[in-house]
């Protein structure tokens, strides 16, 4: 039966992270915002306490990892609400919160959904407890991510790495990183494979951290490879070059991720509109649903406007997500979703500055914040463009050569 | 001076107040006076027949309404009607439908595509269904829909999901054979929300029947900046009896119409009075519009119409009202989405095929992106659509869902009705292609209140 509201079991998971969001990331949010590259400490108790929740079953695996898809199929009919919803609803909510501290979340780093994507059991059961950030882009490869040019050589039980990756998120912080790189360059995407490396590994350094127009909580490093072995079981996933699967295999985790990161937009974006209606209200604006929006206050048509999209933007998300937990195909949803919610969120937290004057523009309040922090989100996982891309070629049926 | 205000060119032909006319302008004023004259005709010098387009009127005369069948009381006005009970969806996020509705959502599509699709065009030059059209809708059930199973129509429970996905349905045939069929629903549903067990009983049989009558659900007024929750058209006690005073516009096949759902203000409060056709006072006139055509949009005055006390449907607080303009909405919603994914389903195929600079049009990301954006906005309005909806069948609380997909339906569907035309390019623009009339179509959704119902 359709029913779109919040499903009645992930709603005090939801409600918690929105707790925890107001009483634990919100009091440090400009504190971190200000001091750009300073560790949150306070996140490690954070982290602690979602783990206790998450041994507890009580998070009902939410999380980085939260968007695996078991293979076994289950004999129980009837719709699943499961770890994706449950992990985008929490998200958002985190994001509510705070998006640079959520993404600076120990053990909850784009590299622990790459993990549980694309590895094995055995690699799942070793990489259990990591932080793991995510390298893909490079100086001079963004969206384009199949031509990487970051090597990986076999050698012997070792892979051979070098090369050097850009806006690493959390990659000084996390305990390892998922590294993609080609085995052979004239293979192309096929030959494209992830590794994990963990920290200290020889030959892999941190070489700087960026500064950024916002998430300034969360740390953006560069990483170079020089010669660096890397356990050859780390590759996630089939070592096997095989040019229906390989790529395609690495592109899935973005089918997973992507709803995280249109997760994160909703979750921004909610921010600034439950703050700027309040803001409203006290100047004496009213948002009326049933009222033509044009007999309203301008303030007020724009915030219904602004509203109507935002719903939309979370729906797709939380639609993407459901499709994940029911094992239906996404990708064409999750780019929506994460194409939707990226412009979204730059629309809403924008004009949210815009609608409140100075005060908006002002550090005094957190609306300038997430105007700057919801940027990246229409960026990162791939850009808005990239999103339409995808979108297209699934609608229209065509490949990458003929839709470039 | 009454002369020079007539030489004035504001106020009509869409010229604003402010306009003055110069020497020139008053030769042009002067020439096209005598274009318009039939002169020209008799004496043989317009080669083009002027073309009758659907009035029932031209030059201001009004018909009164036709008298339809005469509706036997029954039933006491004092006690509810039988009313079916809320969905209860166990709580869990779900986009499937039910079994029923995904085969009432087959058999309608079908419908739609065989049968309204291939009637569309003409139906929209001729202002009007085609007979059997409307026949075959009401065998197919369609104005059962939302009465109860006990009063002989088909719902067990609430049916607003089910509504919303047969409205999708069918404005993926045509928009306008969509809201020309569901119009005798929306006032049959209304009645089985809101009815007393006098109104069922009352009407409700005619519904059921074989002989299921024109009916109409007139919200719409023809005034700027519109707000429906605030109707001009008054209603005035005056004994035991009720009368009304004001317009209705774009009513859907009212000369037809043997019962109207009419919003009026009673005593400070938005209201929906029930008047059958033929009650002295009523007058139509023809009310054509740039789309929904074929649903034979007439404005009804009402001078002086007297119905009795108990002829207002539902409450008296305004309650019912809103609710009613609220469950429109997310009919007018679940249209734009059926009209859009027929945006979506045309310009696919032929962006992939149009060649210019010796490659399809779709090879281009400044157009595959418009059909990659229809795509997203379609879908948002949907989901926002169906939660509204959900949440009326399931007895929530839906002002502000119904509220959000209506501004997003309304922006980005007319959007989509743009973008559809664009995507064809000259194409677009002739009446070979149906892009044109969705266009159209689609401004509808910002504009229209009440006349369907979910």
């Amino acid at each position: 039966m359709i029913h779109l509201d919040d499903p009645k079991r992930l709603r005090t998971l939801r409600d918690q992270a929105h707790q925890v969001a107001m009483n634990m990331l919100r009091p440090v949010s400009r504190k971190y915002d200000r001091a750009e590259h300073e560790y949150p400490k306070e996140l490690d108790m954070l982290a602690a306490m979602i783990d206790g929740l998450s041994e507890s079953g009580a998070s009902e695996g939410a999380g980085a990892s939260g968007v695996r898809r078991e293979d076994t199929p289950e004999k129980s009919a009837g719709v699943k609400n499961g770890t994706n919803l449950a992990s985008v609803m929490s998200i958002a909510e985190m994001c509510w919160g705070d998006v640079g501290l959520l993404l600076s979340m120990p053990r909850q780093g784009l590299g622990n959904s790459a993990i549980a994507s694309v590895g094995d059991d055995e690699q799942q059961a070793r990489f259990k407890d990591t932080w793991a950030a995510m390298a893909i882009t490079e100086p001079g490869v963004g969206s384009d991510s199949a031509s990487i040019q970051t090597t990986a050589v076999l050698d012997g039980d070792n892979y051979v790495l070098n090369g050097e990756k850009i806006f690493v998120t959390s990659g000084e912080r996390a305990d390892s990183v998922v590294v993609w790189a080609t085995l052979d360059r004239s293979l192309g995407r096929a030959a494209i494979k992830s590794f994990v490396v963990e920290k200290g590994t020889s030959g892999m350094v941190v070489e700087r951290l960026e500064h950024k127009l916002g998430i300034r909580a969360s740390d953006t490093a560069t990483i170079t490879f020089t010669d660096c072995r890397v356990p050859k079981e780390n590759l996630l996933g089939t070592a096997e070059v095989d040019d229906k699967q390989g790529f395609a295999g690495a592109m899935a985790t973005f089918d997973n991720t992507r709803p995280l990161v249109a997760a994160m937009a909703v979750g921004v974006a909610q921010a600034s509109l439950d703050l700027t209606r309040d803001l409203l209200a006290q100047a004496g604006v009213e948002v009326d649903y049933d009222r033509p929006a044009l007999v309203q206050h301008a303030a007020a048509a724009k915030f219904l406007q602004m509203e109507a999209d935002w719903e939309g933007a979370r729906l797709l998300t939380l639609q993407a997500a459901w499709e994940a937990d029911n094992r239906k195909p996404n990708s064409l949803e999750a780019s929506m979703a994460k194409a939707k919610a990226g412009r979204v969120a730059s629309d809403v937290t924008l004009s949210c500055v815009e609608l409140a004057s100075t005060l908006g523009y002002s550090e005094t309040e957190l609306l300038e914040k997430w105007s700057r922090d919801s940027k990246i989100l229409d960026i990162f996982e791939g850009t808005q463009q990239i999103q339409q891309l995808i979108v297209a070629r699934r609608l229209l049926g065509l490949s990458s050569a003929e839709l470039k | 001076m009454a002369l020079t205000r007539n030489l004035r060119p504001g106020g009509k032909h869409g010229v604003a107040s402010g306009e003055t006319r110069d020497p020139i302008g008053y030769a042009v004023a002067a020439l096209s006076r005598v274009a318009q004259s039939d002169l020209l005709d008799r004496i043989g010098l317009r080669k083009q027949a002027e073309q009758t387009v659907f009035t029932v009127t031209r030059g201001g005369f009004k018909a009164a309404t036709s008298a339809g069948r005469t509706f036997a009381r029954a039933g006491s006005s004092r006690k509810a009607g039988v009313r079916v009970p809320s969905a209860t969806p166990a709580g869990v996020f779900d986009l499937t439908p039910t079994e029923d509705e995904q085969m009432l959502v087959d058999v309608v599509g079908e419908f739609a595509a065989e049968v309204l699709r291939p009637a569309a065009a003409q139906a929209d030059d001729d202002c009007a269904a085609p007979g059997a059209l409307l026949a075959a809708s009401i065998e197919i059930g369609l104005p059962i829909l939302g009465i109860p199973e006990s009063l002989g129509g088909i719902s067990e429970e609430r049916s607003a999901m089910a509504g919303t996905l047969v409205a999708e349905a069918l404005a993926k045939g045509d928009m306008g054979l969509a809201v020309a069929t569901l119009a005798p629903g929306a006032v049959a549903t209304a009645l089985s929300l809101w009815g007393s067990e006098q109104q069922q009983a009352t009407y409700l049989p005619a519904f059921t029947g074989d002989d299921v009558p024109a009916a109409a659900l007139a919200l719409n007024e023809p005034a700027v900046l519109f707000d429906v929750l605030s109707p001009t058209t008054t209603a005035v006690r005056d004994g035991d009896q009720i009368v009304l005073d004001g317009v209705k516009s774009q009513v859907p096949r009212g000369a037809d119409a043997e019962l109207f759902v009419v919003g009026a203000m009673l005593e400070g409060q938005p209201v929906l009075v029930l008047i059958e056709s033929g009650t002295d006072g009523l007058s139509l006139e023809a009310d054509p519009a740039m789309g929904v055509r074929a649903a034979s949009m007439t404005r009804l005055t009402l001078s002086g119409v007297r119905v009795p006390g108990e002829a207002v449907l539902g409450e008296t607080d305004g309650s019912t009202y809103a609710e009613c303009v609220r469950l429109s909405r997310i009919a007018w919603c679940a249209l734009a989405v059926g009209t859009g994914q027929a945006v979506l389903d045309y310009v696919i195929p032929y962006v992939k095929e149009r060649q210019a600079f010796g490659e399809p049009v779709a090879h281009r990301q400044s157009v595959a992106f418009m059909v990659a954006n229809i795509g997203i906005e379609l879908q948002a309005m949907r989901l926002l659509t169906y939660k509204a909806a959900s949440r009326a069948a399931a007895g929530k609380d839906f002002s502000r869902e119904a509220g959000l997909a209506r501004k997003l339906c309304a922006d980005k569907g007319m959007q989509i009705g743009l973008d559809g035309v664009q995507l064809l390019g000259g194409h677009g623009f002739v009446k070979e292609h149906p892009v044109e009339r969705w266009y159209r179509d689609l401004r509808a959704i910002a504009v229209m209140e009440g006349t369907v119902l979910v």
